[in-house]
């Protein structure tokens, strides 16, 4: 039987609209906002050609790009939990900046004695503050019913007072005192700094691409906080599909009643998934210290700390699936999103809020795909069904009955 | 414009309807596939079928809720379309469905005028529309105050309330889907009345029930439709519910079961004294006593909403207790959690399967292992999952209880409700309990599935367990149970052996009249 190629234009169509929705999404997003940079005067390919340049265009942007992503995909990786735990995480912010004070705070006690000891127990540290601090949340709702999204915004601006406090105060750096308008810690020694990430090439391709090591991303500011999160993301998504205790999470957010009953703690799990997702973002914060910044510093505003990374990590949960395997591409995207915005800010002058317009756009395709997938299938679905049938009644037309 | 039913007698409007080769395509599923119907002023018309064979959507069909993907309606010969139900009323059908579509708050006679154009401009003429509801309701026999606000309503009223408004709405042609389903069986005699009445003024009537006794009782020809198509249509007059039922599932069915005298065991359950609030806050299980032991099933009968779901939830560790005791075995076991009834070797099969048995989105060997998904062999030092090993067993229950999935990745949503009852089923034997609750263990599931469901139960009995059945089908009840309990109000009003079973009684009993005081 032959097919036609009218038949087959439409089955290839199909399958790229299945492939790729996302895809399909960001077209659709970057055409709405060409419309704008248009309004604006300024030429989308022109725009779009500048932020790619800015976010992939040399060693360095990537780097930059990535540097981006790093605390995003922390965050990301909580979310992700918190979500399938059916809690809406929105304080990650908060969390971020609990587990970057008490990391920092632990940094500076290490000292020198324990040497780069300091930087597992920093980690540790940060994550533990983290998640109590999202437990707190959890806590509040699972024994309580206090809705999370509102505590966690509330516990979000505390956070930012006491950190605050903290810098204007008990951790302020005896030597900065004064000195300058921003407050900050000490410097943590180096030997609790996360080192920088570079790659090794092979003789000959720093050449081929005319770039000034031999190492990639040398010189950059890139460190080994991305291999980490990657890694947990990893270890993220093995625990939500390969454990007993990913398994309970995701049943209790699933369905309460039916968890309750199968003799699953509920509460428990709820607290369990708002801490989990909290220590994620205590890592964010204290690994930006160690292997960023080399103090904690704010200027004193709400996102001063964090570059609302706390927030950006939601989208990019979103954006990647709910799935933490999916939030690791997805940060890449959102950091090269973000960098890329500031190049095209600088190279052509279109005001920072296009930026964030921009990012709100993408975010709303990306959760609209969803819907046009569930209608794709179904429209698919309906026409096999009728297919089927046409070939059934076709097959038992020769008989009589 | 005045009462729309006496602009022309029913039988006029509508004299014959009739339904040629519909065909209705869902997502990857045809669930009418070609179906001949038709009905004729006067008459009954039952339509008979399992969960999932058509019933509901060649009706939906009729009254305008779905458009049918091929095939054609005629009214009096003459194609016609019906694109809503606002079209199909204006034809003369009418179509009281199983979840009463009334306004609580409101009196009887402004839920009839709800959505009606009213006798002077637009001003509601709420005395108008009362003397017709009287007039209606002394003409059929449909008992009813106008006045009355619908909450004060008992479910019967309630669906005599749907009746008159249809009637008022000029229907000739009245569509009823499973109408007994929360009716006493005195109420469905009273209903039984009506419908004839109706139909001697000319009026026709469609008949949706899975029940073959009463579809015997009632109608003047029977539908059976299986998987989206036509079995056959018959004179009720010569049918008998073997054969009905042998047309529904296609082939030869058990209908009732030789119970084995019951081997008395020990005491598993002793229920004293024991009340619990229902949704709405109010004592919803009132001081009920029982003891329930092992090798035996005792059954508790009621009409929907008298205490029975309570019972079952408060037993199982699902509801808190209010007062009174309940021992399992002879380990108090009031206000424990499931996770602790199930050391002591409690079984549950939830009421609301979908809500409290499984996880809709998980798999169905997600779904088996929920209760024991940490226990070896599926977990590894109580951390790590074993999906090959979780995979392994599922297969093993698929296979043993006949369940129809694709395989045990599947989302069991995706599956029909007696497949997601037997995977339940066989997730809470699987605990080799000692007490099983047993609540609507074959509500919306298929009469296959049923049977199976009933053969396990009985099987288990004869392990010795202890069951505790509680059901809203009085049939099912009187089949499998050795003892019944009968609820009224929140109340054990009645205690029925088995010896002594019959309908009127325990029926009688389910309506309040057997109170002591």
């Amino acid at each position: 039987m032959s097919i036609s190629p009218a038949t087959w234009a439409r089955t290839a169509l199909n399958r790229l609209l299945d492939a790729s929705p996302l895809v399909i999404a960001l077209l659709l997003a970057f055409m709405v906002a060409s419309t704008l940079l248009l309004a604006l005067n300024v030429s989308p390919l022109e725009g779009f050609a500048s932020m790619f340049e800015g976010a992939f265009g040399n060693e360095n942007s990537t780097a930059e790009t990535f540097v981006k992503a790093t605390p995003m995909l922390f965050v990301a990786i909580g979310i992700c939990i918190a979500f399938r735990g059916g809690m809406t995480n929105v304080g990650g912010e908060g969390q971020m900046i609990m587990g970057a004070v008490a990391g920092t705070a632990v940094a500076l006690a290490a000292g020198e004695p324990l040497g780069w000891l300091g930087i597992p127990l920093a980690i540790i540290a940060g994550f533990i503050a983290g998640a109590l601090y999202g437990g707190l949340a959890g806590w509040l709702k699972a024994w309580f019913n206090v809705n999370e999204i509102l505590s966690t915004i509330m516990l979000n601006a505390i956070a930012v007072q006491f950190m605050n406090f903290m810098l204007n105060g008990p951790m302020l750096d005896p030597t900065e005192a004064g000195v300058n308008q921003i407050p900050k810690t000490a410097r943590i020694l180096e030997t609790i700094q996360l080192p920088r990430l570079s790659l090794p090439l092979p003789p000959g391709v720093a050449d081929l691409f005319s770039l000034q090591n031999a190492e990639l991303f040398a010189r950059t500011r890139l460190h080994w906080g991305l291999v980490i999160a990657v890694l947990l993301a990893v270890v993220a998504y093995f625990l939500l599909w390969r454990t007993t205790v990913g398994y309970r999470i995701r049943a209790v957010g699933e369905n309460e009643r039916a968890s309750r009953y199968a003799g699953i703690s509920v509460r428990g799990h709820m607290v369990l998934s708002m801490m989990l997702a909290g220590g994620f973002a205590g890592l964010a914060g204290i690994i930006q210290v160690l292997g960023l910044q080399y103090r904690l510093q704010t200027d004193g505003s709400a996102t001063g700390f964090t570059g609302n990374a706390g927030f950006n990590g939601i989208v990019v949960a979103l954006f990647g699936g709910l799935n933490p395997l999916g939030a690791i591409p997805a940060s890449a995207f959102f950091g090269g999103l973000l960098v890329g915005a500031q190049k095209m800010q600088r190279d052509l002058g279109v005001p920072a809020a296009l930026i964030t317009s921009i990012n709100g756009l993408i975010v709303i395709f990306a959760v609209s795909s969803e819907y046009f997938r569930v209608w794709l299938t179904r429209r698919r679905r309906l026409a096999e069904a009728e297919a089927q049938q046409k070939a059934a009644s076709a097959s038992t037309a020769g008989v009589p009955s | 414009m005045s009462v729309q039913a006496t602009s022309s007698s029913p039988s006029e409007r509508i004299a014959t309807l009739e339904m040629r080769g519909i065909v209705k395509r869902f997502p990857g599923v045809t669930a009418l596939k070609g179906v001949d119907f038709d009905v004729h002023a006067g008459e009954i018309h039952a339509l008979l079928g399992e969960n999932g064979a058509g019933k509901s959507t060649l009706m939906k069909i009729l009254y305008g809720l779905y458009q049918q993907s091929e095939g054609q309606v005629l009214i009096n010969g003459a194609p016609v379309h019906i694109g809503s139900p606002h079209e199909s009323t204006k034809r003369g059908i009418g179509m009281i469905h199983q979840h009463f579509m009334l306004v609580p708050s409101l009196t009887v006679a402004e839920n009839v005028a709800l959505g009606m154009p009213s006798g002077r401009g637009g001003v509601l003429d709420l005395k108008k529309i009362s003397e017709d509801i009287s007039q209606l309701s002394q003409k059929y026999n449909l008992r009813i105050y106008p006045e009355r606000p619908v909450w004060q309503l008992s479910v019967g009223e309630q669906q005599r309330v749907e009746i008159i408004r249809a009637l008022y709405r000029g229907a000739a042609l009245l569509i009823l889907d499973e109408p007994t389903a929360v009716l006493t069986p005195q109420e469905s005699d009273d209903l039984f009345i009506v419908l004839k009445q109706m139909a001697a003024e000319g009026h026709s009537i469609i008949f949706i029930s899975h029940k073959l006794h009463e579809v015997l009782a009632i109608s003047d020809r029977i539908t059976v439709l299986r998987d989206g198509a036509r079995v056959n249509t018959i004179p009720a007059a010569g049918a008998t519910r073997l054969t009905l039922a042998e047309m529904m599932v296609g082939r030869p069915v058990v209908l009732e079961y030789e119970l084995p005298p019951p081997v008395r065991g020990e005491a598993r359950l002793t229920v004293q004294g024991v009340s619990a609030l229902s949704e709405r806050g109010d004592m919803g299980l009132k001081e009920v006593s029982f003891t329930l032991y092992g090798g035996e099933i005792v059954g508790v009968a009621g009409v929907s909403g008298n205490g029975q779901h309570e019972l079952a939830e408060v037993v199982a560790g699902m509801r808190p207790l209010a007062g009174g005791t309940i021992h399992v075995g002879d380990q108090p076991a009031g206000g424990k959690s499931p996770a602790a009834l199930r050391q002591l070797g409690v079984s549950y099969i939830p009421e609301e399967r979908m809500i409290d048995g499984v996880v809709k989105n998980f798999t169905v060997a997600e779904n088996f292992v929920l209760k024991d998904q940490s226990d070896p062999p599926y977990a590894l030092g109580r951390f790590f999952l074993r999906p090959r090993k979780i995979a392994e067993a599922c297969r093993q229950i698929i296979h043993d209880y006949e369940v129809k999935t694709p395989g045990t990745d599947t989302p069991i949503k995706n599956l029909s409700g007696g497949n997601i009852q037997k995977v339940v089923l066989a997730r809470e034997l699987a605990q080799q309990p000692t007490l099983l609750i047993a609540a609507q263990p074959t509500r919306g599931v298929d009469i296959g599935a049923t049977e199976y469901i009933h053969h396990r139960l009985l099987e288990e009995r004869a392990k010795g367990t202890a069951i505790l059945l509680i059901s809203e089908d009085l049939d099912e009840v009187m089949a499998l149970s050795d003892r019944i309990i009968v609820m009224y109000e929140g109340r054990a009003v009645g205690e029925v052996l088995r010896r002594d079973y019959d309908v009127r009684t325990i029926g009688a009993m389910m309506a309040g009249a057997g109170r002591g005081d």
